[in-house]
């Protein structure tokens, strides 16, 4: 919707010195990276239109939050981002979807290596039936050719950076599917993270959790910005308010279909809102 | 004020005979509800203790050594089971072994990759596959089958791996070949037990969540990395389910393989000698059984098939059973 | 949806970061080419798959035609010398023999799913349930052995004893599918009818099976087709026979049986009016097959 120069918002989770350091650079530098940008894009179900015409930029290194009323469309557009809405039957996209500037929905594009640049966790976690060193492992072992102690390596570095090695260092033999709610999420973002994503979706990974573990996984996505982008839908508002840099309010209009309403930086919308209808969202007034 | 004529009507209701009829009713049809179930139940074991009993001649002149002795010399009265055991087991793994790859590869195919269009029509024709007859397939067997295909491949197979000269240790193919074989009978069991491993397994494949595979194409897998190293892995216990079921269902099987296989009680390594199966003898030699003994005899190994299927029937449904109950278990 | 291109557009390599997965454009192409091949060997396979299908299709079509005719239906059997007749003998067998089956096992097999559509979880009704699934399992040969020893034996080779056999084998799949479509039928309606006073029983008969009538008899010609063709359990109990006949305390003919028979004589001819046999069964039982499908799908778009 908006490229033009955003001031960088003094973000109160700026702690360290390593942090206000790169704000002042982004701030030098005078821009933000855009990662990926939605230009008047529309997803159809056949001929039902579930979101239309949305002009989003994500920027590199933020966090940005989509949230709206249940039904609007978030999760539709969320995955359109990595092309997930290719497996249902009849869906089909209109406009350009980009990452780096390049149309990820263009005729020879490989959809493959869009899905390992632009990962994505679920709202319920979902790990494999396999130990949690082999959950980890399954993206790294379908490239290939690495040694036990290079897998080893980026198994460890995976679960630390998802906030788990401490809990599960001792047992990555067991089974990923006896872990508690919230570390089999946080085992699905180390999983994730281990084919080298540059972007991480997010469909509302904390509703299926208790308020403890939500708040872990809400911390670790502070951190996880740090080296990824990333993309949060969410229905919970205080969430949203809560970690994310950037907010867009998706709505459904007249005919159903999900369309923007208004984006721009967390701070400004649920404080200042420019649109009545995510005033009266925002204030609880329905959804 | 209730008239007089609705009093008596709803005295009726409660205790005229008509109205202790209907509640006797009642307890009649739950009764034959109940005897049905029970009489279905007592089938099932009935089976199992008829055969038991009427194969007592049999089994106290010989005991356990029936299920080992080589030699089935009817006119001698000497009765061993072995050679259909082996002969059974010999043509149900040669089908199994064919009929698993490709009823797999065709369960993948129906689960994951077909326009669910086209889905049900596919599925119906594998499904009629099995519908077909036993006695059809023999006939087509003998008549069609074996002349051209069983034999130029057992053919081809016998100067080429079967040729003593050059494997002298490698018996299972060597000659005579003359059609009627076990390789026959068990080429015409995997056609027939193929529908059943992939209707099955198919079903099993259907069952695993989507999640799964969302997971592993989420994180830049081709779908048949997500086939073969999510989804299979997921419903294995079902998909080998299937699979027992299959030989069950081989294992089972008359008409077909009596009318291929060369009904012939000796022992041989190759597969392209003629064999006998438990079922096949029970069908081909009854009408010549003149004797208690050998009556006995052949109905033993009816009981030893009826035990062998039970056995598998009941592992191959607790498997295929398990995949549907698998949930991932989330604790908070 | 492009899946298998190599990546032209997209660059294939990440941008920047300190990589830890070595990834080789080899690699990449040959997961991608592997994938393609695999999926389209599973394709290839299921056309193999169905070739057999086909060609049994084929050949009992072509090879029954040449004999089948109106006069094959209507004789009985005559010696090949005097030009081997027909079949009708074996047709009125198997008739019968079905007729049997059904009386002995419909009945049976509705009150037992019966039973277990009103009480699925009690022990008897999963007992039920894993007896029938049980019984399916069972090789034709073992049933037809059980019907002798229990009344064979006794009373001799009948149409009688035939029909018993084949009712053992058509009892699974009543039960199962009748079983299904009586859980189909909305609680609300069975309700409705017991609200209104009525006896557990007249509900059920007059309300319950009704509504599930179409699967009931979806579920006959379903069991029906399954042992229109069966030959080994009548070998122990209707044993055969080549005389015309209705009795039900003698031995019958029946169209497996002859086939059988036939099949197996030395005569060519014999063989040939065993494809004409073989002719007759497989159309009846793509019949009921086909019927059945076409009827349950009618149905389920009705609910």
């Amino acid at each position: 919707m908006t490229e033009s120069a955003i001031v960088i918002p003094m973000r109160p989770h700026v702690t360290s010195v390593a942090d206000v350091r790169a704000v002042v650079r982004a701030t030098a530098e005078g821009d933000l990276e855009t990662k990926m940008k939605l230009e008047k894009v529309s997803v159809f179900y056949k001929d039902f239109v579930a979101v239309k015409d949305v002009e989003l930029a994500f920027y590199a290194n933020k966090i940005t939050a989509i949230i709206g009323p249940s039904g609007c469309g978030k999760s539709t557009l969320l995955r359109a981002l990595n092309r997930m809405n290719d497996l249902i039957p009849g869906a089909r996209i209109k406009g350009r979807v980009l990452l780096d500037g390049e149309d990820i929905y263009a005729p020879h594009v490989d959809v493959v290596e869009v899905r390992r640049r632009v990962g994505m966790v679920f709202q319920r976690p979902n790990p494999f039936p396999k130990s949690i060193y082999d959950n980890v492992a399954y993206g790294p072992r379908l490239y290939g050719h690495l040694k036990r102690t290079e897998l080893d390596a980026i198994v460890e570095h995976s679960l630390r950076r998802a906030a788990l090695w401490d809990e599960v260092k001792d047992k990555l033999g067991q089974s990923g599917m006896a872990l508690s709610g919230g570390q089999q999420q946080r085992l699905c973002i180390a999983r994730a993270i281990a084919v080298e994503p540059e972007v991480i979706l997010m469909d509302e990974p904390c509703s299926a959790l208790d308020p403890v573990a939500t708040l872990k996984i809400e911390e670790l996505m502070r951190q996880l910005a740090k080296e990824y982008t990333i993309i949060i839908v969410t229905h919970n508002m205080q969430q949203a308010a809560r970690v994310s840099d950037y907010t867009a309010f998706l709505m459904t209009d007249e005919y159903g279909a999900g369309t923007l309403v208004e984006y721009g930086e967390t701070k400004q919308v649920f404080t200042n809102p420019k649109d009545r209808r995510t005033e009266d969202y925002i204030t609880g007034r329905f959804g | 004020m209730i008239s007089a004529q609705v009093r008596r009507r709803l005295r009726r209701k409660t205790v005229s005979p008509l109205g202790r009829a209907l509640q006797h009713g009642d307890i009649l049809f739950k009764g034959a509800l109940i005897l049905a179930s029970l009489s279905l139940l007592g089938l099932m074991v009935g089976v199992g203790v008829m055969l038991w009993l009427r194969s007592a001649p049999m089994r106290t002149s010989a005991g356990l050594a029936f299920i080992t002795a080589t030699v089935w010399n009817p006119v001698g009265e000497k009765f061993g089971a072995a050679p259909f055991i082996i002969g059974t087991l010999t043509t149900s793994l040669l089908a199994l072994i064919i009929a698993f790859p490709l009823g797999l590869f065709i369960a993948i195919f129906l689960a994951e990759l077909c326009p669910p269009g086209l889905r049900s029509i596919v599925g119906f024709l594998v499904e009629l596959l099995a519908a077909i007859p036993s006695v059809v397939y023999g006939l087509w067997g003998i008549f069609v089958f074996i002349p051209s295909f069983v034999i130029p491949i057992g053919e081809a197979l016998m100067k080429s791996l079967g040729d003593p000269q050059r494997f002298p240790y490698l018996p299972i193919f060597q000659g005579p070949f003359f059609g009627a074989s076990k390789l026959a009978a068990g080429l015409i069991l995997a056609v027939m037990i193929l529908p059943t491993i992939a209707a099955i397994s198919r079903d099993v494949l259907l069952a695993v969540p989507r999640s799964q595979r969302e997971a592993a194409l989420a994180l830049g897998s081709t779908q048949w990395e997500t086939i073969w190293q999510v989804v299979l892995p997921y419903g294995l216990s079902g998909i080998l389910g299937a699979v027992i079921l299959g030989l069950g269902r081989a294992l089972g099987e008359t008409m077909a393989v009596t009318m291929v296989i060369g009904n012939v009680a000796q022992l041989s390594a190759s597969l392209l000698s003629p064999g006998y199966t438990m079922a096949s003898v029970i069908a081909n030699e009854w009408g010549e059984s003149r004797t208690p003994l050998y009556n006995a005899a052949l109905i033993e190994i009816g009981l030893l098939l009826f035990f062998m299927s039970l056995l598998l029937n009941i592992l191959a449904r607790s498997l295929v059973w398990s995949v549907a109950r698998k949930t991932p278990e989330q604790r908070a | 949806m492009s899946e298998f291109n190599g990546g032209k557009e997209l660059s294939v390599l990440p941008r920047a970061g300190k990589l830890r997965l070595k990834r080789s454009a080899i690699r990449e192409r040959f997961r991608r080419v592997n994938n393609a091949f695999m999926l389209g060997l599973t394709g290839l396979t299921t056309v193999v798959g169905i070739v057999p299908l086909v060609w049994i299709l084929l050949s009992v079509f072509a090879h029954g035609a040449e004999v089948i005719s109106i006069r094959f239906l209507t004789d009985t059997f005559k010696p090949t010398s005097l030009g081997g007749g027909g079949i009708l003998h074996a047709l009125v067998g198997t008739g019968i023999l079905i007729a049997l089956a059904s009386l002995f096992s419909v009945p049976l097999g509705v009150l037992a799913a019966l039973y277990v559509a009103r009480n699925p979880n009690t022990s008897l009704g999963l007992a039920v349930r894993f007896g029938t699934g049980v019984l399916s399992g069972l090789p034709s040969v073992v049933v037809g052995l059980f019907i002798y020893t229990l009344w064979v034996s006794g009373h001799g080779y009948s149409a009688l004893a035939g029909g018993m056999a084949l009712a053992i084998l058509m009892l699974p799949v009543i039960v199962r599918t009748t079983e299904e479509m009586l859980r189909l039928v909305p609680k609300s309606l069975r309700e409705a009818s017991l609200a209104l006073g009525a006896p557990e029983w007249k509900t059920a008969l007059k309300v319950w099976l009704p509504a599930a009538m179409t699967g009931v008899i979806t579920g006959l010609m379903l069991a029906v087709a399954r042992v229109a063709g069966e030959t080994a359990p009548l070998l122990f109990t209707a044993l055969g026979s080549n005389n015309l006949s209705t009795a039900l305390d003698k031995p019958i003919a029946s169209l497996p049986l002859t086939l059988f028979k036939y099949a197996v004589d030395p005569s060519k001819l014999r063989n040939a009016q065993a494809w004409a046999i073989a002719l007759i069964i497989v159309m009846l039982v793509l019949l009921l097959n086909v019927s059945a499908r076409l009827i349950a799908t009618w149905r389920s778009k009705m609910y």
